[in-house]
This record gives structure tokens, sequence and C-alpha cells, in this order.
């Protein structure tokens, strides 16, 4: 006779939540933390009276890999590679916090073609996380198509990163210092022949499915944030410009070299509803990819010419005890932020990473109430929470 | 605002209890007591030259040798484009802090996040439970004399270093080797 096995069960009736909130006679459901439209391992737990609901508690953390605590034990550079799993999606601008939170430590500066290899890696990478957000978001309301058109447009990315840096996913392509490898021969061309593909797919996407009839109707004027609640709340990035706040970290603390650049902030106007409702924060993501094309073309043709992709960094880091850096830059979820202490030896005491996707999170159960459940996928979708970036 | 204009602002309301502010660091922060981090925070947000209407960032370090744990806050205003760290030095066996959760809404799932990792309690907050960790879960990840608990609802936590396999190979490959090498001294030549 073999031993049943034993199957380990987390407590319901004793969970801490249940115990907090008042369910008379309402239905409760757990949607997650398996479910297709949650953009990863989450379970909102859904207060709901027949289809509406009264709230929707998110429950996060099935993905936590405490990311924070294993760069207090790596040495600066060993962490690099860990920072790309804070955000899969969007590797790069992990890596890149990452990198000038350090440097910062340091007080170090970089060779100006490490910093255009960084932005063309970032911006083909924004362009791939919104690519996905946008799809996503088309496939979870309902309309299946605009997906796999999404997904193809990515594929090309994913080809030229690869080619950049061997990776297609975690990309671990900068360096504290620089960037791991510099472009490839002939990438100037292969990226400006997908910039003149990608900017009619572009319009192409705005007439398929952004100004399509059904989806306006289905997006326009859901949930809407205002623009207090958006601050109040903290919400960054795409999120927070759709609800009209002029505030991009690229261009308000600029970094890098961005201030060499031109390009547009677009901001939520409520064009089909409200003003920072659903179908904005869609609309703002998709007109941030033609900026980022736009950068990416600004980039290419100002590329510095001399071969340098490194700068001076010391083969052993050691920055005295208890000193603080700061770094902020503008994710493809917003603003991303690494709060960093030195540690006495080779490693950090203390790595914060303050993501887009935790604070958005937050929200949700304010905004879920009175809500349809079906909805509810619509506002997490259009929030582009991503579940590795809440958990960390 | 520049920093060195924002501290004699905060130095002016509430005198000694702010402390000077401390540029040692990359970025320089104000000290604050405890008990007035509400009442600071308020300020912060309602002065019309201060302005500081979000909160970016809330994070604590440990350090066991000092017997201290340090909230940061870090503050940042959309009205007026310029940020603010604030600094509240914790006992470590007790840490406890009101909580900005009437202050901006935002720091609700951020103590939440420092009440699980780090164990701070934060009073006043509508909903303070663990927010990565299972209910029921043992300690503070965060803190630096942690020590996993070894088993979870019959998960283990701890896992076989794939490497051993080959560290045994190695071992094997040696005794051979000596072995071979103490036979080899046996045999006259």
């Amino acid at each position: 006779m073999s031993k049943a096995l034993e199957i380990p069960t987390m407590d319901m009736e004793n969970k801490e939540v249940l115990r907090r909130i008042e369910i008379s006679g309402d239905m409760l459901l757990n949607m997650g933390p398996q479910h297709p439209s949650t953009h990863g391992v989450i379970n909102f737990l859904v207060q709901t009276d027949g289809e509406v609901m009264k709230r929707a508690i998110p429950e996060v953390g099935y993905l936590h890999r405490s990311l924070e605590k294993i760069g207090e034990r790596c040495t600066y550079n060993g962490y690099m590679p860990y920072t790309d799993r804070v955000d899969y999606i969007a590797a790069m601008f992990a890596n890149q916090g990452w990198a000038m939170a350090v440097e910062r430590l340091l007080g170090m500066q970089l060779p100006r073609r490490a910093e255009y290899c960084r932005i063309v890696a970032c911006e083909l990478n924004r362009i791939s996380s919104h690519l996905i957000s946008v799809g996503t978001m088309a496939m979870d309301v309902g309309a299946v198509t605009p997906f796999p058109y999404a997904l193809r447009e990515r594929e090309f990315i994913n080809d030229l990163l690869e080619e950049l840096c061997g990776a297609r996913l975690t990309y671990n392509y900068l360096r504290i210092g620089g960037v791991a490898f510099d472009l490839p021969t002939g990438y100037e061309e292969k990226v400006s022949t997908f910039l003149d593909h990608f900017e009619k797919i572009l319009d192409e996407f705005n007439r398929l499915i952004t100004y399509n009839e059904i989806f306006v109707k289905r997006l326009a004027n859901l949930a809407p944030i205002s623009k207090e609640m958006a601050i109040d709340y903290c919400l960054v990035g795409p999120n927070l410009r759709a609800s009209g706040v002029d505030f991009d970290v690229r261009k308000a603390l600029p970094y890098s070299v961005y201030p060499e650049f031109h390009f547009d902030v677009p901001l939520g106007k409520g064009e089909v509803g409200t003003q920072g409702d659903a179908w904005d924060r869609f609309w703002c993501r998709v007109e941030e990819m033609r900026q980022s094309c736009r950068i990416l073309r600004q980039a290419l043709a100002q590329m510095p010419k001399e071969r340098e992709i490194m700068g001076k960094v010391p083969r052993k880091i050691k920055i005295p005890e208890g000193t603080e850096a700061y770094s902020r830059i503008e994710s493809a979820r917003g603003d991303m932020q690494y709060y960093v202490v030195a540690g006495a030896g080779e490693n950090a005491h203390r790595v914060k990473i303050r993501t887009g996707s935790f604070t958005a999170m937050g929200i949700i159960d304010t905004l879920s109430r009175g809500l349809m459940i079906a909805d509810l996928v619509a506002l997490i979708a259009s929030l582009d929470v991503v579940a590795p970036e809440i958990d960390r | 605002m520049r920093l060195e204009e924002i501290q004699p602002r905060l130095a002016a309301k509430f005198g000694e209890r702010v402390g000077a502010l401390a540029p040692a660091n990359k970025d320089a922060f104000v000290p604050i007591q405890a008990a007035d981090i509400v009442e600071v925070c308020k300020f912060a947000k309602e002065d019309p030259d201060l302005a500081f209407d979000c909160l970016m960032n809330l994070s604590s370090v440990d350090w066991p040798k000092k017997n201290q744990i340090e909230v940061v806050y870090h503050l940042w205003s959309y009205a007026k484009r310029h940020a603010l760290i604030l600094k509240v030095v914790l006992d470590r066996a007790q840490p406890r802090i009101a909580s900005v959760e009437s202050v901006w809404k935002s720091a609700d799932w951020l103590e939440r996040e420092q009440f699980d990792l780090m164990g701070i309690q934060f009073e006043g907050h509508p909903d303070l439970r663990r927010i990565m960790l299972p209910d029921d879960w043992v300690g503070n990840p965060l803190r630096k004399d942690y020590a996993e608990q070894p088993q979870w609802h019959n998960i283990t936590t701890t896992r076989d270093n794939s490497l051993e396999g080959y560290v045994r190979l190695d071992e094997l490959k040696k005794k051979a080797a000596e072995a071979a090498a103490a036979s080899k001294k046996e045999m006259p030549s």
C-alpha cells in the first residue's frame, strides 16, 4: 500500500482577508490565481451581487521570488540577471534602473555610445512590451484577432534584440558602466527597416482596433481615474498620463541622453469618453509606441561613431557602507525606482524596487466597486499589470 | 523648490523636531521623529509651496548593528516637480510608527509590504495584513537575522544543490587517482 499523497491546502476558512470583510448574502468568487485574463498568477476575491461586483480584493504574492533579499546577497554585477526577472516583459528597463542606481553610487559617467545602445535597446523593448499590453487587452475584452497581429510585430523586435544580446526575453544586456555588446554590423539598417514597416502597421492597428466602434463602445467611460485619484494612488507611466497628468521621467527628470531627442508625451484627453478611462489608457500606449519609433530614428541617426561601450568600472565594486542612491527611470509600466543602500562588502545592504504594477494593483479594490465582472478583466488589462512586477 | 529651501520650511513649522539636512549620501534626506510622521506628512502635502501630492516610495532598512530600523519615505510633488526624502529611525525590537494612509492612499499597499517583509507595525492602517507571503508565514524575510522555516504546509523550503552530484563525482575521481598513486608506490621499480 502506498501512502496517500498529502496535498497541501491553504486554509480558506482562516484566511485573514475573509475575517475582515462582511459577506452576508453575497457571492464570493475566487477569480484566479490560474485565470487566463489576470495576466499572470494573481487572485481576485470577488464579492458580487449577481453580475455587479461589490468589490474585488486583489491577493498578490504568488510570484514572490524575494528579489530584494537576493539583491542583498549578490555582488552588484551578479544581481544584473536577477533584475531581468523583475519584469520579464520589459526586462531592459529593470536592467537600466539597477545599472543607473549603482552608477550613481560609484559616481561615474558612461561613454556616449553605451548610452545610445541602451536607449536603442530600451525603446525597442518599450514597443514590444506595449504590443503585448495592447494585444492582450484587446483579447481580454473579446477581440482575438489583434493579438496575433501584435505578437507578430513583437517577434520582429525579439529577433532584433536576440541579435543584439542573444536573448529573447530576459536580456541581461546592460552592464554596470555600459552595455555588454556593441551594435552588430548593419544593425542600424535592420532597425530602420523594421521601423518603416512598423509605423505603417501602427496606423493599420489603429484602424483595426483602436477606433473600432465595438471596441470604443466597450471601453469608453469604463473605470475612469481622475487626475487627483491617479496621483493619490501613485499611478505611474501610461496609466497616469491617460488621466491627463503631463509627467514623463524622460522629460521631467531627464536621464541618460534623452534630452537630445525630440518626442511628445501623449496624454489622455477623453477623446471618446471620460478622461482617464480604459480606452485612454489603451490609446496612450499605442501613441507611445509611435513616439518610441521617433526616438529610435533619432538615436540611430545620432549614434556616436567611437566604439567605446564600457566605462571604467573597478573589477571589484566596493562602496562605503551606508551610501545610498536612488534611480528613477521611465519603464514601459511607468516610473521604476531603485533605492539602493550600499553594504560593507561587495554587495548591497538593501535593495528596494518600486514598480508601476504594484501601485496600480492597489487601486483596483477601489475602482472595482460597482463594476461588472466582465469589466474587471478590462480594468486589469487596461492598467497593464504584470504579475512578476507586482510581487518581485 | 530645491531641497535646501524645503528643509527650512519644515523646520520653521516644526522647529527642533525636524533634523538638519543630511547630505552625506548621494541623495540628501531630512531626519524626523517617529511621533511626528503624520503631522509632517500632512503639512508637506497641504502646504501650497511644498505640495507633496504623492508618496512615491516607502522602504525600510534594517541595521542590526545599530539596533535600528530606518523607514524611508520618498515624497514627490507633481505640482511643483520636487522631491523630498524623510527618514525615521525606529527601535529594532519593536518597530512601530503611525500609518500615513490617511495622507496618501498609495501608502496602503506600500506599508503592507513593509509590514510583511520587515515586520514594522503601522498603527492606524485600515487593513494591515501580509501581502507577499501567506498569512501563516513565520518571520520577516528582509530582516538581516531572518531564518527561513524549513517547511510550510508540508512544502519544503529548501532544495538540494544540483551541483552536489558533480562534487560527489569529483571526490570519486580523486579517490581513484589516490588509490592508483598508492598502488604505483607499492610496486617495486
